[in-house]
């Protein structure tokens, strides 16, 4: 037992099924504010905790109609208005000679604002957090499922919600200081 | 870490290999695969193929430092035939990084679970490609100091610009952006092997180094959740790239009037080739690799096979594509069309022409028999025999073409020259010193990927 | 020295280089502490010291030498950075002591970077070829012909375009040697003078000169004065490309030397016996015949058209432009004259005709009788006296004389036959009658008749003296070597081939304190130090004893020749007297013949890159000379050349041993569509042993198998297959034009009848409802809103049907545009960088085809193919519908070059321009950017000169007048061949000449839309004669 506040509960499981049970289970008790930890992406889990919507395709969307336009408008400010030059006897605005270009800008333009858009919602990169000491976490990226109910949650109280987890059967639960 | 077992159980008839070798569990792969990266016991043959590769990586710079030092005359190009090896070998490199993108955004998107455990180093794969292909375009020129910035549209004092309806700009903007997303893309796939790596990493050096690279990945649902949905958005995006790169360096031939280039079906034609010498490419790197590192649970031969169907199919196309140009050429009745067709046949190179055929159509149909797409090494022979032949359709398309083309007084030859042979050699030393150095870095195979694979992996309702 | 812009790839530094005992660093230091004036005597100085004798008896650090690869121009470029002598003198260029009068303007008002043309003359084996030269501050840049010159018309040939490379050449001699070793010119002077003295006691009896054909009248005079003092010496005379056919067939018809002058603009029907009189200035008035013949083949006005019918024993482009062409070995030339001549009523016996042939002399006897009068036999150089004094009778049969041809008093001062000349020199020298020889030009030892061994009989001289511009093979048998000053340097004066005489003004002081032969024979009048100046000033007092001769010396020096100087035409009667006996030659023996070469002439242009790198005309080889051979020989000697389609630029030809009255040579064939059978042409001047860097190790020596008994044309010769291979660098490698028709032909009844012919069997590409060509790009607004084509289009034409093929337009262009020259390897890697390039094409029947020439220089398309694919814009369309190349943006992708159907761009492959070499730098045309590496180039339609006109026109508010601009090569065209004008001007020469039905666009299919167009070739085949040259 660690004084003074803590982040949160952890509760240790053998396999997904037990970790999604456990999170419905918390989800129904009224708990919020936790989070699941797992090996490899698990739908089941953040349905669980209700984090299944994201805006990642709004920003992509957005980033790849900036790309195009800065694309096109790029091409036809250069060779119409900016320095205008007969080449090949081709008009100034020769729009299907623009068309690769602006594709590429706006495949260039989505695909930074998914990655950097991702991290930034991620609030990656993040070198430091508190699950991180908890200390079997490693094996969050190995082989084993984490459920962690944090105490910003309304309803945490240390002994209720362990008890809560307890009835979830985990390998372990931990108390996972800031 | 010695390999589990050396030698490959053929299965029986009909039966469908598994894509995940019996027995394996989160803990198995995760620590088979990490293994690689994390033992302090660097293998032999690892040593050897870097130490040569690097060899030939330092015969790469001698040369480009002479060609700087002296010109591009030291190649064999000349008046018509203004473009020779270096064009070449840009667009064989470039088609060769097509395998990687398919593999790991188109399967993706059409769940092709097998992808998984090849899609890593065929983006290693992609990348270490386009950089050689990125390297050709730029040293081809005349004055390379100075196309290395006037081809992007930045303000310069004269206050000139790129002139957009240059194909050779499409191509930068095509190309770089292609390296990018590529890079983009293996780069967040390896985010949550890097945090295996971080947990698993025995010492504290390396704990730090993969953890700064993990950014901090904790595997939270959230972050998985909108990790996926940016993965696949990526693979959305890629997918159609990857089809206009190679449609745009085929444009460089379409829009120009010389017959031989002079041709709408190219896009397809050349994105259908790049996809054919793309996965020889993968086969080529595939079976050493699990051969040297005892991978056959994870690269089975299912995967191989597949490689090898996939190779039959495009290969066709490509089969296909011959027929058509040399069909038009005689069907349009135009002059210098005709006289094209007639050089490919009985010109001065005919004989380059002739062995394409034969790399790239009859060989590969050895594909057809099951006994060829499982024996991992009669694959990798029909891969070597196919990018040899890719090698020689840019080479047939690039130089025949020009050889030959408007005013007979013109007609030429062209002759390559040691220094062009070098540069090529070197290319290859280069991605092959890359390439090792990524399987000794990082994890060449997505562990996290390979987890979603085993039974144990699904919630049970 | 490093080999930095060295593109040749082979290029091998031979081992330890032992430091020279003086270097270059030491002796510029000694330089640059002279100032001025003094600087020449410090030259002198240095010459004194043994070392610097030897430094620059190398001409270039000990290193230079140690390199190993002759062809490559790259070794040369390098080296010749380091003849640092003419580094120096280069730099101090200076206008001449004298007062020479400039063409349009006073030196004083010189306006620097504004160019002034002088009037001059350049001295061609003993005739002159007029030129405006154009000077920037006092250096020539650029010759072009005097408008006002008869013999020129504003027109030159390549030799002279060539001949300003010449004057900067830093190859040329240096320093007076004695035995090698420099010598101040004093020392010199002190040395004949004594010779000079002792010379008088025995009246001159073992003095002997030796020149060239010399027509200058005050060398003349001078020459006569010297004799009058010394009356037992001899003045000798030897030219390897002579004319002592003509000189003995006019002695023959007319008892005396007369040299023929011919009106081809007045003649019908031209038969040529062998006479090339529309390949090069060996022919003298070529310039003037050239433009006089094709005058009458525009077709301009109406369908009359002049009729051309060749018999000719060695390909020539004369034979390429023929209606009718006959080939015959060298020996039947002659059987044809007296065949001729007896049907025209002269009384010939002899002339024994093959049936073909005998039809075909057949129908051009009966042609030219049809056109008494108004037509012309006009005998070959190479032929025998026979040949021509039966061509004369003929002419005077024919009642020509008068009308198409007179006579005037032979040119050359004291004409004599110079085989004889030679043979009666060496036989005294051989006697031990000859104590002192003066060599004043040429270079016997290498060219004179091989069986004389010139060589041998110098040995016996006392004192040998040798006058030249280079340091050649004579140099190294005689005592004292004077560097001779160019024609560029020194004043003089020539006679051109109607007798005009020209005073020759120097542009710019003797770079290398080079002399001239006016000099040098002063001495011997007691004259020494009087300077060539005061020398022709004097003479030609003597000929205008007038009150203004001032007034007149001016006149002289500003028109560029001496008002009605021309010969007067003599009347004289060809009364054929008792012709030597028809030459019997077996019919199976190999005859051999002997010409000169194409570009480099007799050999004296053989250190010249210009003509080096030209193409021969008919085989586009160069840097080498071939041995010509007929494509049935060939064939029967199983050599493949002809037979596989050779794309090569570099063509490995196997070597033959050719023996020739026991002597041998060893030259590479060359299968020459048209060529006689059982004959050689071997083609003179290359080989040398001692030359510059650029001629060193070219080509074969002919001259060895060349003896006095056979100056032109021998038989007997053997010829044995050897296996190994000459490689020629060919810039052409194909030469038919398959189904492709660049160049469109018809004959005159064709063209009468179908006047449209040129646009025959034209795709025209699928138009849309508005009319113009279906595209995805609406044309570009040329009308709305912006000035492109607004007020001037500048547009080009060139006549097929003028074209001779001369390739002067291309060494024009390539004087005018700073063109690099790349050296024979890279020609072989097919690099070539001339921006004008004349394709031959030959048609129908290998033995006896039709020949075309088509000059391409850039077409610039409106709708350029290049433009489009330029990733940064170097290549662009200015407002006046020029394809601007901008080299300062090129970035050396060489896609357009790809992209361009008609292959007219040039790539900079590596540093190919010179950048060392101080000389050569004066020459270049301040204009014109001098390009550097990796950067493309082509041709401009010379924009210097459009823009230098603009500001003109500008400058007095009007338009630029028609054919106020030329280009280089429109200017250096002898036949007016090509028209290059302002096509919105709807009267201007080329919108005019655009407009007519013979007006043809190259691949219009391609709707590249040029703006260089030809003018499809008519031929005008005598109906009666089907055998010939009409398309097979």
């Amino acid at each position: 037992m660690t004084a003074g506040p803590i982040y949160g509960l952890m509760a240790e499981f053998e396999t997904p099924t037990e970790l999604v049970e456990a999170a419905k289970g918390a989800y129904a008790a009224g708990y919020r504010k936790m989070d699941t930890y797992t090996p490899y992406p698990l739908e089941e889990a953040a349905e669980a905790i209700g984090a299944h919507h994201n805006r990642v395709s709004l920003i992509v969307l957005i980033g790849a109609l900036l790309g195009m336009i800065g694309g096109y408008s790029l091409e036809y400010w250069v060779s119409v208005v900016n320095y205008p030059i007969n080449v090949g006897g081709k008009p100034f605005h020769s729009w299907p000679a623009f068309i690769p270009v602006t594709f590429e800008c706006a495949v260039l333009g989505a695909s930074l604002a998914a990655v950097f858009g991702m991290l930034a919602l991620n609030g990656l990169p993040q070198p430091y957090h508190p699950v991180f000491n908890s200390p079997n976490f490693v094996r969050a990226s190995r082989d084993r499922f984490f459920l962690c109910i944090e105490s910003q949650d309304p309803r945490f109280s240390p002994s209720d919600t362990r008890k809560l987890l307890e009835s979830f059967n985990p390998e372990e639960i931990t108390e996972v200081p800031y | 870490m010695a390999p589990v077992e050396q030698i490959d159980v053929r299965p029986p008839k009909g039966v469908r290999p598994p894509i995940i070798g019996p027995g394996q569990t989160l803990g198995t792969v995760t620590d088979r695969i990490a293994g690689i990266v994390l033992t302090k016991h660097t293998p032999m043959f690892w040593i050897l193929i870097v130490a040569l590769a690097a060899a030939i990586f330092g015969m790469l710079q001698t040369a480009i430092g002479y060609l700087l030092a002296k010109g591009v005359g030291i190649w064999g190009i000349n008046i018509p035939v203004g473009w020779g090896f270096a064009i070449v070998n840009f667009v064989w490199w470039i088609g060769i990084g097509h395998a990687g993108t398919l593999i790991s955004a188109i399967l993706l998107l059409f769940k092709q679970s097998w992808r998984t455990s090849i899609n890593r180093f065929a983006e290693a794969m992609t990348i270490f490609a386009v950089m050689q292909a990125g390297l050709f375009p730029l040293i081809h020129t005349g004055r390379p100091w100075l196309a290395a910035y006037w081809l992007f549209p930045l303000p310069l004092t004269m206050g000139v610009w790129p002139q957009f309806r240059s194909p050779l700009i499409w191509d930068v903007f095509a190309v770089s952006t292609y390296f990018t997303v590529s890079f983009l893309f293996w780069a967040i796939g390896l985010i949550p092997d890097f945090a295996t790596l971080r947990d698993s990493a025995k010492t504290l050096v390396v704990r730090r180094i993969y953890g700064m690279l993990a950014m901090g990945w904790r595997g939270s649902a959230r972050h998985w959740n909108r990790y996926e949905t940016a993965y696949m958005l990526l693979a959305g995006l890629a997918t159609p790239l990857v089809l206009s790169v190679h449609s745009v360096v085929s444009l460089d031939f379409a829009v120009s009037v010389v017959p031989g280039w002079h041709t709408t079906f190219f896009p397809p034609y050349f994105v259908a080739g790049a996809i054919y010498s793309g996965f020889a490419m993968v086969l080529m790197l595939a079976i050493p690799f699990r051969y040297l590192y005892g991978m056959q649970d994870f690269i089975t031969l299912r995967h191989l096979q597949n490689c090898g169907k996939l190779m039959l199919a495009t290969g066709q196309i490509v089969a296909y594509s011959y027929a058509m140009e040399m069909f038009i050429g005689w069907y349009s009745q135009d002059k210098y069309e005709l006289a094209m067709v007639n050089n490919r046949l009985h010109g001065p190179y005919s004989h380059y022409y002739y062995m394409l055929i034969l790399c790239n159509i009859l060989i590969p149909q050895s594909l057809w028999f099951n006994s060829v797409r499982s024996s991992p090494a009669k694959l990798f022979l029909v891969s070597v025999v196919v990018n040899t032949g890719m090698w020689l359709e840019r080479f047939v398309i690039v130089v025949m073409s020009l050889q030959r083309d408007y005013i007979p007084s013109s007609w030429g030859m062209y002759w390559f020259t040691k220094w062009d042979m070098a540069i090529f050699i070197g290319t290859m030393g280069f991605f092959t010193l890359l390439f090792f150095i990524f399987i000794r870095l990082m994890p060449a195979i997505s562990i996290f990927e390979m987890r979603t694979l085993l039974p144990q992996a699904k919630v049970k309702e | 020295m490093s080999n930095k812009n060295d593109s040749n790839l082979n290029l091998v530094s031979v081992g330890e280089i032992k430091p020279a005992s003086l270097e270059l660093d030491a002796v510029r230091k000694k330089l640059a502490e002279a100032k001025g004036p003094k600087y020449w005597r410090t030259l002198e100085e240095l010459s004194n010291q043994q070392a610097f004798g030897e430094l620059l008896e190398r001409e270039f650090p000990r290193q230079a030498s140690e390199w190993v690869d002759p062809v490559s121009r790259r070794s040369f470029l390098k080296l010749a950075g380091a003849s640092m002598a003419l580094a120096g003198l280069a730099g101090c260029t200076k206008q001449p002591l004298e007062e020479i009068l400039p063409y349009v303007r006073q030196p004083e008002q010189l306006i620097p970077g504004k160019p002034i043309f002088f009037a001059t003359a350049m001295p061609f084996h003993g005739h002159a070829l007029p030129l405006l030269v154009e000077t920037h501050e006092f250096r020539p840049t650029k010759v072009e012909g005097n408008p006002q010159h008869a013999a020129s018309m504003g027109a030159t040939d390549l030799f002279a375009q060539a001949s300003i490379l010449d004057l900067y050449d830093p190859d040329r001699s240096t320093v007076l040697t004695h035995m090698g070793e420099g010598r101040p010119w004093g020392e010199f002077v002190l040395a004949l003078n004594a010779e000079a003295a002792a010379q008088k006691a025995t009246q001159g009896a073992g003095l002997r000169f030796l020149t060239g054909a010399i027509s200058s009248p005050a060398l003349a005079w001078q020459m006569k004065a010297v004799q009058r003092l010394y009356p037992q010496a001899k003045w000798h005379r030897w030219e390897p490309v002579n004319r002592d056919s003509a000189r003995a067939g006019s002695k023959l018809a007319f008892g005396g030397y007369y040299d023929a002058l011919y009106k081809f603009d007045a003649a019908d029907v031209v038969v040529s016996l062998d006479a090339d009189f529309l390949s090069g200035s060996w022919f003298p008035g070529f310039v003037r015949y050239a433009r006089d013949f094709m005058r009458r083949r525009k077709l301009d006005k109406g369908n009359e058209m002049n009729r051309l019918y060749v018999a000719e024993s060695s390909p020539s482009t004369t034979g390429g432009k023929a209606d009718h062409r006959l080939v015959l070995r060298p020996s039947e030339v002659d059987s044809l004259a007296r065949y001729l001549a007896s049907k025209l009523g002269v009384a010939a016996q002899g002339g024994h005709l093959s049936d073909q042939q005998q039809k075909w002399a057949d129908a051009v006897a009966a042609d030219l009788l049809q056109h008494k009068g108004k037509c012309l036999v006009v005998p070959g150089e190479f032929q025998s006296p026979a040949v021509h004094a039966l061509a004369h009778a003929m002419n005077a049969a024919l009642g020509n004389v008068g009308q198409t041809v007179t006579y005037i008093d032979s040119v050359e001062a004291d004409p004599v036959e110079h085989g004889q000349s030679v043979r009666e020199l060496v036989a005294d020298m051989n006697a031990g009658k000859v104590e002192t020889l003066i060599i004043l030009g040429g270079n016997p030892v290498f060219n004179a008749p091989v069986d004389l061994e010139f060589d041998k009989a110098l040995a016996k001289l006392k004192l040998g003296v040798q006058l030249s511009i280079y340091k050649n093979e004579t140099t190294d048998h005689v005592h004292w070597h004077v560097p001779e000053a160019h024609y560029l340097e020194t004043w003089s004066d020539v006679r051109s081939y109607d007798g005009t005489a020209s005073v020759v003004q120097p542009m710019i002081a003797p770079l290398y304190d080079g002399r001239s032969a006016h000099e040098l024979l002063a001495i011997f009048t007691d004259q020494a130090g009087v300077s060539p100046y005061d020398l022709v000033q004097t003479y030609w007092k003597s000929q205008h004893p007038t009150v203004d001769f001032e007034a007149w010396w001016r006149r002289a020096l500003h028109d560029g020749f001496v008002a009605g100087s021309a010969a007067p035409a003599r009347s004289v009667t060809a009364k054929l007297g008792a012709l030597p006996p028809a030459a019997q030659t077996d019919p199976n023996a190999i005859e051999i013949s002997f010409r000169p070469d194409p570009t480099i002439y007799d050999g004296s242009f053989i250190n010249n890159a210009w003509l080096q790198e030209t193409p021969k005309p008919l085989s586009r080889t160069t840097w080498d000379n071939v041995a010509m051979i007929s494509p049935g020989m060939a064939r029967n000697w199983k050599l493949s050349q002809i037979d596989d389609q050779n794309d090569h630029q570099s063509d490995a030809q196997r070597i033959l041993k050719i023996d020739f009255q026991g002597r041998k040579v060893e030259a590479p064939y060359w299968a020459q569509p048209g060529h006689p059978e059982n004959t050689i042409t071997l083609f003179l001047g290359y080989g040398q042993t001692r030359t510059g860097r650029v001629g060193t190790g070219t080509g074969y020596d002919a001259y060895k198998v060349r003896p006095a008994s056979a100056q032109y044309i021998g038989s007997g010769a053997k010829v044995e297959v050897t296996d190994r291979y000459w490689s020629l660098a060919v810039t052409q490698g194909h030469f038919s034009m398959d189904d492709r028709e660049p160049v469109k032909v018809a004959t005159l009844a064709e063209f009468i009848k179908n006047r449209n012919f040129a646009h025959e069997n034209l795709e025209e590409e699928p138009q849309d409802k508005t009319g113009h060509p279906e595209s995805l790009y609406p044309d570009f607004k040329y009308s709305q809103g912006n000035t492109y084509y607004q007020q001037y289009a500048w547009g080009m034409a060139i006549d097929l049907n003028s074209c001779i093929g001369c390739q002067t337009c291309a060494v024009a262009c390539q004087s005018e545009n700073n063109i690099p020259i790349v050296g024979k390897e890279q020609v072989q890697r097919g690099r070539e960088m001339q921006w004008l390039r004349i394709d031959a094409y030959y048609e129908g029947d290998a033995a006896n085809p039709a020949v075309y020439f088509q000059p391409v220089p850039c077409m610039q398309c409106e709708n350029a193919p290049c433009e489009p694919v330029c990733p940064v814009g170097a290549t662009l369309h200015s407002t006046e519908g020029l394809n601007d190349m901008v080299y300062n943006r090129c970035v050396g992708t060489r896609y357009c070059s790809n992209n361009c159907p008609y292959k007219v761009r040039r790539f900079n492959f590596f540093l190919f321009s010179d950048y060392d070499t101080p000389s050569l730098k004066l020459g270049r045309n301040p204009d014109v950017t001098v390009r550097s590496r990796g950067v493309m180039e082509k041709c401009t339609y010379c924009v210097q000169r459009i823009t230098a006109a603009r500001i003109a026109s500008e400058k007095d508010e009007r338009r630029i007048r028609d054919g106020e601009i030329k280009t280089a090569c429109q200017q250096a065209c002898p036949t007016e061949a090509i028209t290059f004008g302002d096509i919105n001007d709807k009267n201007s020469a080329v919108a005019r000449i655009r407009n007519t039905p013979r007006n043809y666009q190259l691949l219009a299919e391609l709707n590249t839309r040029p703006r260089t167009t030809y003018i499809a070739a008519v031929r005008n085949p005598n109906p009666k004669l089907e055998s010939g040259t009409e398309k097979a």
